[in-house]
């Protein structure tokens, strides 16, 4: 670019690449804790995942002409692998990793012309194909093993694992805890039966339970969240009012029917509520710019999720949830913007009565 | 004295240390002058020296032409070299009119009636001698003073706001003329009160002036119509609107005026400038610059002859290798010089030589939609929104995302992580918007012209088709008579 005749010529310190670093950065104590639960499995599938991105990402900008190098290191395709990978069952097949980290890179950000152009969360769309395509592998969650326990799968049987589309998974127990109290639901079995074997609040907060990876520790994602927003990375907005709307109508919920409507905390806790409040919502390409937009877009989110957990298909609404408001997302910022200097809501210019300005009536 | 908020914002590293500590010196007479006729907004000044006239400091130049224009004076005596064209410190960079003057050395004032004392005067007359002195605002917008007081007198202005701001990074004259002048600076606001025929000034200065602060708080103590603020500090404070904000609350209306909201901003220097004017009858030849940045040796502030080049001034202060780039005013919204051949004018408050690694690095990447522009501009707009329209040349759509509400401050820029250059695609879609009113004030008057001369050969052929008729008529009726004779 050749020198803008125009200012500023003076530049705060934020670069791209500054920013997806720090994301990343805020992941990695709940991402090491989580591999230390699942296992080399889990580490396994990881890595497939960031480097089927990263090499998707490089083969389609080749294909479009563009420069590599600038965009590769932004980070953005490896942040959306490595969001994606969170979302998934930790001991999935290989080829799991790397369907979906292509799906991402290619469905969810390059058709749409490249980073800032997509529509919609790139990771949580590739999960949400997954979870369509394949829906048996992505919904098969393992117990939390880490590799000091014993029957923790050693490194070839995670090969294994792995790599031969996961025979022997007899520790894989099939559902996660809101999956499981909405089975059981249908069978007629309340949660304070249902739950009793399964869910015990503090194994979520600290990440002692089943679930994709991502799911695990509420409480390092929730650490990780706050250092993004201390570091001014993320808004408060979008994680407060989703996290506040879904604590809101499950506790109103719960309250009217305790035995069919879990309580506000494990709403918090499970089915990676932190993950997408504070990771996946925040993402600022698919969600709302003004302030205002995303207080809306974060509130939309949070009810979705709790519609969809509690009367929808599928147990988890996450993904959906933010799909939807995604789409949403430039609707919100054409009608919510903020107020202009000098004007009122509604864009005329503002008027003063005389009293206002302190002058006297003539 | 409560205090308001205005909406985003930053706080950019300020530079200030650079220079801050220099006192004002005087900045020696250089070789030739060169005085652009255009230092104010409006009409250009129109010569009324003739080549190798010799003319004596403070003697006038150049005529006001119009309701909105300004004089200009010789800076020094000496005699008049040339009338040509010459590059101004204007972003288009392109040449004005220009007066060269080649000092003789004696820097000899011309005389001036001194008036008795101005509290005295009638108030009218402090804004007709404000005119005469031709000051504009020099904080940078270079608006005739004179047509601000003159509006002021008929409005019901309720605040004198002196902006002693200075939010841009790197300059400091305004802070060491409030530290070094506070007794002409506060003179100055007491004239400027007497001239609008109201009592009350309010002085705002950024609480990182804490020095500038003290004197001019000392100063003003006794003036019960003075009150001495610290705002916050944080850029664009030295924006007029925004400042307007700060103090009073009030926001001036989209397309309005600050008097509408019964507010009058003068920056300091330009109070300055009005008590030099009144107490001596001197009219503005000078101002305090900050010359500072990394490529620059000894950074100061001196005050400088109206008309003496940049060069000169790099050399007064020396500099290692060729600066990197050269601004005008500060870096936030400074204009770039496309070389150090272009004079001081009334409104350069800073030449800034910067270093390589002064200036921001990193190329354009395409926007996040990080947010980050949104909740920093101080107008409330959606520079993200507004830069693809922009982009794409939709200037309908970038007015209805407030093109015409943006200041063109820059904040956006100095956070956009993917180093867009926002304020460069908006400066570009307001130069369109002003060609394409111009076009349309052009094409209206075409219009009014075809229609006038279609209205005029409609109205010649109907009176055309009159005569024929009545002719007809005329014939008929003979006819008529023949038959019957
Ligand atoms: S700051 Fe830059 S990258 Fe972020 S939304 Fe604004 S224009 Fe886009
Ligand atoms: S340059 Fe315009 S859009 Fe950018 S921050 Fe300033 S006022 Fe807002």
């Amino acid at each position: 670019m050749t020198t803008p005749i125009s200012g500023p010529h003076y530049h705060g310190q934020r670069s791209v690449r500054g920013i997806m670093a720090q994301v990343m950065l805020a992941l990695v104590p709940a991402t090491v804790f989580a591999l230390w639960q699942f296992g080399w499995p889990a580490l396994f599938l990881f890595l497939l995942t960031l480097l089927s991105a990263v090499v998707t990402e490089a083969l389609s900008l080749h294909l479009a002409g563009k420069a590599k190098c600038a965009f590769l290191l932004d980070g953005s395709g490896l942040l959306t692998a490595w969001l994606l990978a969170l979302s998934l069952p930790p001991w999935a097949p290989w080829w799991i990793g790397v369907v979906g980290g292509a799906f991402a890179i290619v469905l969810g950000k390059q058709v749409f012309g490249g980073i800032g152009q997509n529509l919609f969360n790139p990771a949580m769309l590739a999960r949400v194909a997954l979870l369509i395509s394949f829906p048996v592998e992505m919904t098969r969650w393992a117990a939390p093993q880490p590799f000091t326990a014993t029957g923790a799968p050693g490194f070839v049987d995670s090969l294994k694992i792995t790599f031969s589309g996961g025979t022997n998974l007899d520790s894989l127990t099939g559902a996660t805890v809101l999956g499981h109290s909405k089975t059981e639901l249908t069978r007629g079995i309340g949660l304070d039966v249902s739950l009793s074997d399964i869910y015990t609040p503090l194994d979520y907060l600290f990440g002692l339970s089943g679930g994709s990876f991502g799911e695990t520790s509420a409480l390092l994602l929730l650490l990780g969240g706050l250092y993004l927003l201390v570091r001014r990375i993320i808004t408060w907005q979008i994680p407060v009012a989703m996290l506040a709307t879904v604590a809101l109508l499950a506790g109103i919920m719960h309250l009217v029917d305790p035995l069919r409507y879990a309580d506000p905390l494990l709403h918090l806790l499970a089915g990676g509520l932190m993950l997408g409040a504070f990771f996946i919502a925040t993402d600022p390409v698919t969600s709302p710019s003004g302030g205002l937009g995303q207080l809306v877009f974060g509130m939309g989110c949070g009810v979705l999720v709790y519609v969809i957990r509690t009367w929808g298909g599928f147990p988890e609404g996450l993904a959906f949830a933010v799909l939807i408001m995604n789409a949403a997302t430039p609707l919100i910022d054409h009608y919510l913007r903020p107020r202009v200097y000098g004007r009122s809501r509604r864009g005329t210019p503002l008027t003063y009565t005389a009293e206002q300005l302190g002058r006297e009536k003539e | 004295m409560k205090l308001f908020r205005f909406r985003g914002g930053i706080h950019p590293p300020s530079r200030k240390e650079l220079s801050a500590g220099s006192a004002i010196e005087t900045m020696p007479l250089p070789e030739r002058l060169y005085i652009p006729m255009q230092q104010h907004i409006g009409t250009p000044a129109e010569p009324a020296v003739k080549i190798g006239q010799h003319v004596l400091k403070g003697q006038l130049l150049a005529r006001a032409s119009g309701a909105l224009s300004a004089p200009i004076h010789a800076p020094t005596s000496g005699w008049i070299r040339a009338v040509t064209d010459f590059t101004a410190p204007h972003p288009s960079g392109l040449p004005i009119l220009t007066v060269v003057l080649e000092p003789d050395g004696k820097d000899e004032w011309d005389e001036f009636p001194l008036p008795k004392d101005p509290f005295e005067m009638p108030p009218e007359l402090i804004a007709e001698r404000v005119a005469a002195a031709g000051i504009v605002g020099m904080g940078g917008a270079t608006f005739p003073t004179a047509v601000k007081l003159g509006g002021a007198t008929n409005k019901h202005i309720h605040t004198l706001l002196i902006n002693g701001g200075e939010c841009e990074p790197y300059l400091t004259c305004d802070d060491r003329l409030m530290r070094e002048r506070a007794f002409e600076v506060i003179d100055g606001v007491l004239l400027i009160l007497h001239g609008i025929r109201w009592g009350r000034a309010i002085i705002a200065i950024e609480d990182n002036k804490h020095e500038a602060l003290e004197a001019m708080r000392a100063t003003a103590k006794g003036y019960g119509q003075l009150e001495v603020v610290a705002v916050p500090t944080l850029y664009p404070m030295g924006s007029e609107k925004q400042l307007i904000k700060t103090v009073t609350g009030l926001e001036v209306p989209a397309g309005g005026l600050a008097a509408q909201v019964g507010v009058l901003v003068q920056n300091v220097a330009t109070a300055y400038a009005v008590h030099e004017a009144i107490r001596y009858g001197r009219p503005l030849v000078r101002r305090i610059v900050t010359v500072s940045g990394g490529a620059v040796r000894d950074r100061r502030n001196l005050e400088v002859p109206i008309g003496t080049l940049v060069d000169d001034l790099l050399r007064h202060c020396g500099h290692d290798g060729e600066p990197e780039r050269l601004l005008m005013g500060g870096p936030m919204m400074g204009t770039v010089l496309p070389h150090a051949m272009v004079p001081i004018v009334k409104g350069s408050n800073g030449v800034l030589a910067l270093s390589k690694p002064e200036l921001p690095e990193g190329s354009a990447s395409p926007c996040i939609r990080c947010g980050s522009c949104v909740r920093v501009c101080p107008v409330g707009l959606m520079p993200l929104e507004l830069m693809k329209r922009a982009q794409n040349n939709d200037l309908d759509g970038a007015q209805d995302y407030g093109l015409s509400d943006c200041l063109s401050c820059g904040t956006c820029a100095y956070v956009c992580p993917a180093h867009l250059p926002l304020t460069h695609y908006f400066n570009y879609a307001k130069g369109e918007l002003a060609a394409r009113a111009q076009q349309k004030r052009k094409n209206d008057y075409t219009r009014q012209l075809v229609q006038a001369r279609q209205a005029r050969l409609e109205r010649e052929a109907q009176a055309k088709a009159a005569a024929a008729a009545k002719r007809k008529a005329e014939r008929a009726a003979k006819k008529a008579q023949e038959a019957e004779a």
